[in-house]
C-alpha cells in the first residue's frame, strides 16, 4: 500500500497578505488586550466569595465594636469618646443604686441585656470591651511574627548551605512542642500580662512563616527561569526578590489570617486556665474561668449558663469569620484560571 | 532494605533535635529571675534563711544556668527529673501516673479523627463544589473555629448538667474501668472534633488535588469502577500529603489535651502542667515539656516512615 | 457498518468567561482496522473529542449533541455500567504524557493486570502472565523482572511502552492514541510509532491517532481529518490529503514545514494565532489567518462539502471534504495555491500530479 512517495512543495499560501490587509471583521486577536494582573483578578474571586465577605463584615464589626465600646484615653486626650455599651466593664451592677436588684449571675434582662457574671458586671458591657484584648493581641502577635518568620526564612533559603542546615534545625526544635506548651512554660516563668502574652505566642509562632518562606526560595531558586535570568546576567538577589515576592506572599497571608485565629484562641485558653490576664480582666477566655465553677453545682441548680455561652460565642464567631476570611484568600490565589460556574441550562 | 536504611537514617537525625528540645526546655522555663523559692517565700515568710539556703543546696538554685542545665540534663537521662517542690514527690512519680490518661484521651482524640474526618473528606472531594461539599467544608471551619475548652464546657452544661447522661466530674476509678471510659467520651469528642476538622479539610483538598491528575482519567480509561478508582487509585497517593501533617495533628491533639484534661478534670499530664505552671513547679514544668516534644518527634518519625511505605518513589 | 461512527458530536465548556465549544458538530467515521488520524494545533479540540468517545469528559464540560456509535450502538445512550465494560475492554486509549498517566505508587504490573482481571476476569496468576507477555510485545526488556517495578523507575519510552501494553491488554477494537509521542524524543518516538503500527497490524485494531505533527500522520494514517478551533476543516484519504490538500487550513500547514535547499530567508508560518474558543470570529473561523479570505468569509459558515460536487458529506469515508467556501461557489477570486511533486512514481494515480493550479 505504502506508495513511492514524492516530495511536495506549496507555494502561493502568502502570509504577507493576511499581515498587510484590513481586518476583514471586528473580531480581534486575543494576545492584544491586556492581562489582568493576578491580584485583581483575585480580589475580584475573593469579593464574589459570600462567606469570605461575611467573615470581613463579622471581624469589621467586632472591630469596631471594641474600639466604639468605651471611650480611649491617649496621654490623658480622650481620642475616642464613644460609649457603645452602657456599663464600664468594671461596673459592679448592684453596688449602684438604680440596678441593686441585678445581683451576680443575673440571667439576661432589659438592663444586662446577656445577664450578669459572678461579680454583678454586665456581660454585654464586658464582652465588647473584652473583644480589644483578643483582637489587639491577635493581630500584633501575627504581625511580628510573620515579620521574624519572613526574615529568618529568607535568610535561611537565600543562603542555603550549611546556615540553610542550621537554621532549619532550630525550626525543627520549635516545631517539635505544640504551641500552647511552650506559651504555657513562657507565662508560668515571666507570669500573665499583656505582653507576656505577647511574647509567649511570638516565641513560636514566626515557625510557620519561616518555612512557608524558605520552601518558597528554594523553589524559585531551582526555576528555570532565575537560571535564565542568571544566565542574562541579572543579579542573584534582584532576581529572587522580584519573583519571592509575589508568589510567597499568597501562602503567607493565607496562613497569617488562619493563624490571628489560632492566637486568639490560645490567649483565651491561657485566660481560662488563668495563667493569662490578670482574674479581673475583661477577656473572653478569662471570663470563661469563672464560670467554670459554676457547672459543678450539679443538675437542678439554676445554672447561669449566660456566663458559659455567651464569650465562648464571642470568641468562636471572631475567629469563624477570620477563618473564613483566610479560607476565602485562599480559594482567591490559589484558583486555577479556568474556574467555572455550575452548568448553564438544562 | 532501603526502607531499612532510611529508617535507621531518621532516627540517627533525631539526637541533635533532642538535644536542641532539651535546650529550648531547659532555657524557656529558666528564663525568669521569679523561680518556686520566691513562690514559696510569699507563701511563707517566715522561712528561715537557713532554710531557704538548704533547699538552694539540695536543688542545685545556685550554680550558673548552664551548669545547671547538665546537672539536669544528666539525671533527666536516667529518669531523676527532680522533685516537686511542693510535695517533695519525685516528677518521675508524676509522670509515670499521669502519662497513660493522656495517652487514652490523645489515641480517642486521633480515633475519633480518623473514623469521621476520611470518610468526610472522601466525600467531600468527589462531590466538590455540590451541597454536600459546602456543608461538610462549613461544619469543618466551624470544628477549627471552636475553643476547645468552651466546646467541653458547652458539651458538660448540656450533656453532663441538663441531660444528666454524664458525671460532671472524673470518677475517681481505674483508667479502664467502664465507668472511666463512659467518662472519657466527652473529652474525647471535645479534642477529636478539632483533630477531625483539620484533618478532614486536609483530606479533601488532597484528594480533590489527586482527581485532577492524569492517572485517574487513565484509571477510568480501563473501565474500572469508580469506586476502584477512588479507593485504590486515589486514596493511596491523597493519603501521603495527609501523612505530612499527621505530625502536626498530633500536637494539635497535645495542645488540645491541656486544656480539656483541666475542663474535665481528667487526671492526665495536661492538667498536671497547667498546675505546674500555676504554682512555678519548674522541674515538673520541664519534664512534662521535654515528654512532649519527644513525643512529637516520635510521632514525627512514625510519620516519615508512613510516608516511605506510601510512596515509592521515595524510597528507591 | 462502520466499526465508529460519529455523528455531529458537539461538547461544551462552561467557564468563567463564557461557554467553550471545544467540538462544533463533529463526524467521522473509524472503519475496522484503519487508521485515522486527527490533525491540528493545541486548543483545536482533538484530546476532547478523543475523551468523548469514552465518555470521559467531566465537569465544567459535557456532550451537548450528537451521536457516536460504537459498532452500532450509541455510547451518548449507554447506561455507566455498559460504557464502562467498553472502557479499556474494546475501545482502549494511549495518552501523551506515560509519566502522568501511571498511577505512581503501584507497580507497572499491577496497572497492566488490573484491566485483564476487570474485564477478562482472569486470575492473579493468569493476569500477570499476560502482562509479562504484553510488556515483552510491547519490547520492555526482562518483563518479569520489571513486573513489580514502580513508574519512576522507567524512561520516557519505556513508560509509553507500558501504557500501550495498558491499553492493548484487552485485545480492543479501537485504539485511540493521544498524542503518544509528542512528549518523547524524536528518535524514541519512532519506535514507538512503529510500535503501534505493527501490533495494530497484527492484532487487527483499528486506530484514531490524534497529533499536531504531519509527520507522524503521514506515516501511520490511512485517513485523516483536519481540526480547526473545535470544527472538523477537511477530511481525506491521507495521500489526497498531502498531494491535494483543499482547506487553505491544510496548505497553510504543509507550507510550513521546512524543506532543505529552500531557498528563505525566514520560517514560513501560518499568520497569527488559533483564537480562543470563547469568542470565535464570525463567519470562517479561519478567515482573520488565511490569504484568501474574503468578505463572504465573515458572513458565511463554511459548511463541510465534497471539493467537486459542493454538495454536503455523504458517508462515504473516500470523499475528499473540505469546508471552505470555494468549494460551495461563494468566493469570487478563489484560491490561488500550487502544490508541486517532485520525483513522485508516475504509476500511482492522482498523487502525481505536477503543478496543479488551483486558481479560480
Amino acid at each position: 500500500m505504502s506508495t513511492q512517495r514524492g516530495r511536495i512543495r506549496i507555494t502561493g499560501f502568502d502570509p504577507t497578505r493576511v499581515d498587510e490587509r484590513d481586518p476583514l471583521s471586528e473580531w480581534v486577536e486575543d494576545g492584544e488586550t491586556e492581562p489582568e494582573s493576578r491580584w485583581r483578578r483575585a480580589w475580584r474571586r475573593f469579593r464574589r466569595n459570600r462567606s469570605a465577605m461575611l467573615g470581613v463584615a463579622v471581624v469589621a464589626l467586632l472591630t469596631l465594636l471594641a474600639v466604639f465600646a468605651r471611650p480611649v484615653e491617649l496621654f490623658g486626650v480622650t481620642v475616642q469618646p464613644i460609649a457603645l455599651t452602657p456599663f464600664e466593664p468594671d461596673t459592679i451592677l448592684y453596688l449602684t443604686p438604680e440596678y441593686a436588684n441585678i445581683g451576680p449571675y443575673s440571667p439576661p434582662s432589659g438592663t444586662a441585656l446577656l445577664g450578669t457574671d459572678g461579680t454583678g458586671r454586665d456581660i454585654l458591657s464586658r464582652l465588647l470591651y473584652g473583644g480589644r484584648y483578643s483582637l489587639s493581641i491577635g493581630f500584633i502577635v501575627v504581625f511580628i511574627t510573620a515579620v521574624i518568620g519572613i526574615v529568618y526564612g529568607s535568610v535561611s533559603g537565600y543562603y542555603g548551605g550549611l546556615v540553610d542546615e542550621v537554621m532549619m534545625r532550630v525550626l525543627d526544635v520549635i516545631f517539635a512542642f505544640p504551641g500552647l506548651v511552650l506559651a504555657l512554660v513562657v507565662v508560668a516563668t515571666l507570669g500573665g500580662g499583656y505582653w507576656q502574652l505577647v511574647l509567649a505566642f511570638t516565641v513560636f509562632g514566626w515557625a510557620g512563616y519561616a518555612r512557608l518562606i524558605r520552601g518558597e526560595i528554594l523553589q524559585v531558586k531551582q526555576n528555570e527561569y532565575v537560571m535564565a535570568a542568571r544566565a542574562l546576567g541579572a543579579r542573584d538577589r534582584k532576581v529572587i526578590f522580584r519573583h519571592i515576592v509575589p508568589n510567597a506572599l499568597a501562602p503567607v497571608v493565607v496562613q497569617a489570617s488562619l493563624s490571628i485565629g489560632t492566637v486568639v484562641i490560645g490567649v483565651a485558653a491561657l485566660g481560662f486556665l488563668g495563667v493569662g490576664l490578670d482574674p479581673t480582666t475583661a477577656e473572653w477566655g478569662t471570663m470563661l474561668n469563672a464560670a467554670r465553677s459554676t457547672l459543678i453545682q450539679g443538675p437542678g441548680a439554676t445554672l447561669p449558663w449566660w456566663a458559659t455561652v455567651f464569650p465562648g460565642v464571642a470568641i468562636f464567631l471572631f475567629v469563624m469569620a477570620m477563618n473564613l476570611i483566610g479560607d476565602g484568600i485562599n480559594d482567591a490565589l490559589d484558583a486555577q484560571d479556568t474556574t467555572v460556574t455550575q452548568g448553564g441550562g438544562a | 532494605m532501603s526502607l531499612r536504611r532510611f529508617i535507621a537514617r531518621r532516627l540517627l537525625s533525631v539526637v541533635p533535635i533532642l538535644v536542641g528540645v532539651s535546650l529550648v526546655t531547659f532555657g524557656l522555663a529558666n528564663l525568669a529571675p521569679g523561680d518556686a523559692i520566691d513562690l514559696l517565700v510569699s507563701f511563707n515568710p517566715n522561712i528561715s534563711p537557713t532554710e531557704i539556703a538548704q533547699i538552694k543546696a539540695r536543688y542545685n538554685l545556685d550554680e550558673p544556668v548552664w551548669s545547671r542545665y547538665f546537672i539536669w540534663l544528666t539525671s533527666a537521662v536516667q529518669g531523676d527529673f527532680g522533685v516537686v517542690i511542693s510535695s517533695n514527690q519525685p516528677v518521675s512519680n508524676v509522670i509515670v501516673s499521669r502519662l497513660p490518661p493522656t495517652v487514652l484521651l490523645g489515641f480517642l482524640g486521633w480515633l475519633i479523627a480518623l473514623v469521621i474526618a476520611i470518610p468526610a473528606g472522601i466525600y467531600a472531594a468527589v462531590n466538590k463544589d455540590q451541597l454536600g461539599d459546602d456543608a461538610s467544608r462549613f461544619l469543618a471551619l466551624s470544628g477549627i473555629s471552636i475553643p476547645n475548652f468552651w466546646l467541653g464546657l458547652m458539651l458538660i452544661l448540656i450533656f453532663a448538667v441538663w441531660l444528666n447522661l454524664f458525671p460532671v466530674l472524673s470518677p475517681q476509678k481505674p483508667l479502664l474501668s467502664p465507668s472511666m471510659l463512659w467518662f472519657l467520651l466527652l473529652p474525647g469528642v471535645t479534642i477529636g472534633t478539632a483533630a477531625s476538622a483539620t484533618l478532614m479539610r486536609i483530606m479533601r483538598s488532597s484528594m480533590a488535588e489527586e482527581l485532577n491528575k492524569e492517572y485517574v482519567t487513565a484509571a477510568r480509561a480501563k473501565g474500572l469502577p469508580e469506586r476502584t478508582v477512588i479507593l485504590k487509585h486515589v486514596l493511596r497517593n491523597s493519603l501521603i500529603s495527609v501523612t505530612t501533617v499527621a505530625a502536626f495533628l498530633t500536637a494539635n491533639i497535645l495542645a488540645g489535651s491541656v486544656v480539656v484534661e483541666t475542663v474535665f478534670g481528667w487526671p492526665g499530664l495536661g492538667r498536671e502542667l497547667v498546675r505546674a505552671v500555676v504554682g512555678r513547679e519548674i522541674n515538673l514544668i520541664m519534664a512534662i515539656t521535654l515528654f512532649t516534644g519527644l513525643a512529637l518527634i516520635i510521632a514525627n518519625l512514625l510519620a516519615d516512615i508512613a510516608y516511605a511505605v506510601l510512596d515509592p518513589r521515595i524510597r528507591y | 457498518m462502520a466499526l465508529l461512527e460519529v455523528d455531529d458530536l458537539t461538547v461544551q465548556f462552561y467557564t468563567e468567561d463564557g461557554v467553550v465549544t471545544a467540538a462544533d458538530e463533529l463526524s467521522f467515521t473509524v472503519e475496522s482496522g484503519e487508521k485515522f488520524g486527527v490533525v491540528g494545533e493545541s486548543g483545536a479540540g482533538k484530546s476532547v473529542t478523543a475523551l468523548s468517545l469514552m465518555r470521559l469528559i467531566e465537569e465544567p464540560g459535557r456532550i451537548t449533541d450528537g451521536e457516536i456509535r460504537f459498532k452500532g450502538e450509541d455510547i451518548l445512550s449507554m447506561s455507566e455500567s455498559e460504557v464502562r465494560s467498553i472502557r479499556g475492554n474494546e475501545m482502549a486509549m494511549i495518552f501523551q504524557d506515560a509519566q502522568t498517566a501511571l498511577n505512581p505508587v503501584y507497580t507497572v504490573g499491577e496497572q497492566i493486570s488490573e484491566a485483564v482481571r476487570h474485564h477478562l476476569d482472569y486470575s492473579e496468576a493468569d493476569a500477570r502472565d499476560r502482562a509479562v507477555q504484553l510488556m515483552d510485545d510491547v519490547g520492555i526488556p526482562e518483563p518479569d523482572a520489571r513486573y513489580d517495578d514502580y513508574p519512576h523507575q522507567f524512561s520516557g519510552g519505556m513508560q509509553q511502552r507500558v501504557v500501550i501494553a495498558t491499553a492493548l491488554s484487552c485485545d480492543p477494537d479501537l485504539l485511540i492514541a493521544d498524542e503518544p509521542t509528542t512528549a518523547l524524543d524524536v528518535t524514541i518516538e519512532a519506535k514507538i510509532l512503529d510500535l503501534i503500527e505493527n501490533l495494530a497490524d497484527e492484532y487487527d485494531t483499528a486506530v484514531q491517532l490524534i497529533t499536531h505533527d504531519l509527520g507522524v500522520i503521514a506515516e501511520v494514517c490511512d485517513r485523516v481529518m483536519v481540526m480547526y478551533a473545535g470544527k472538523p476543516v477537511e477530511k481525506a484519504p491521507v495521500d489526497d490529503l498531502y498531494y491535494d490538500p483543499k482547506h487553505p487550513y491544510t496548505v497553510g500547514l504543509m507550507s510550513s514545514i521546512p524543506r532543505v535547499g529552500e531557498q528563505r530567508d525566514r520560517l514560513q508560518t501560518i499568520p497569527g494565532t488559533m483564537p480562543d474558543l470563547v469568542e470565535l470570529p464570525s463567519g470562517c473561523s479561519f478567515h482573520p489567518r488565511c490569504p484568501f479570505a474574503e468578505d463572504a468569509c465573515t458572513r458565511k459558515e463554511p459548511p463541510l462539502v465534497d471539493h467537486e460536487t459542493g454538495q454536503a458529506a455523504d458517508g462515504d469515508t473516500d470523499q475528499h471534504v473540505a469546508a471552505c467556501l470555494e468549494y460551495t461557489g461563494d468566493l469570487v477570486e478563489g484560491l490561488d495555491y500550487q502544490v508541486d511533486v517532485d520525483g513522485a512514481d508516475p504509476n500511482t494515480g492522482s498523487a502525481t500530479e505536477r503543478g496543479r493550479d488551483h486558481g479560480a
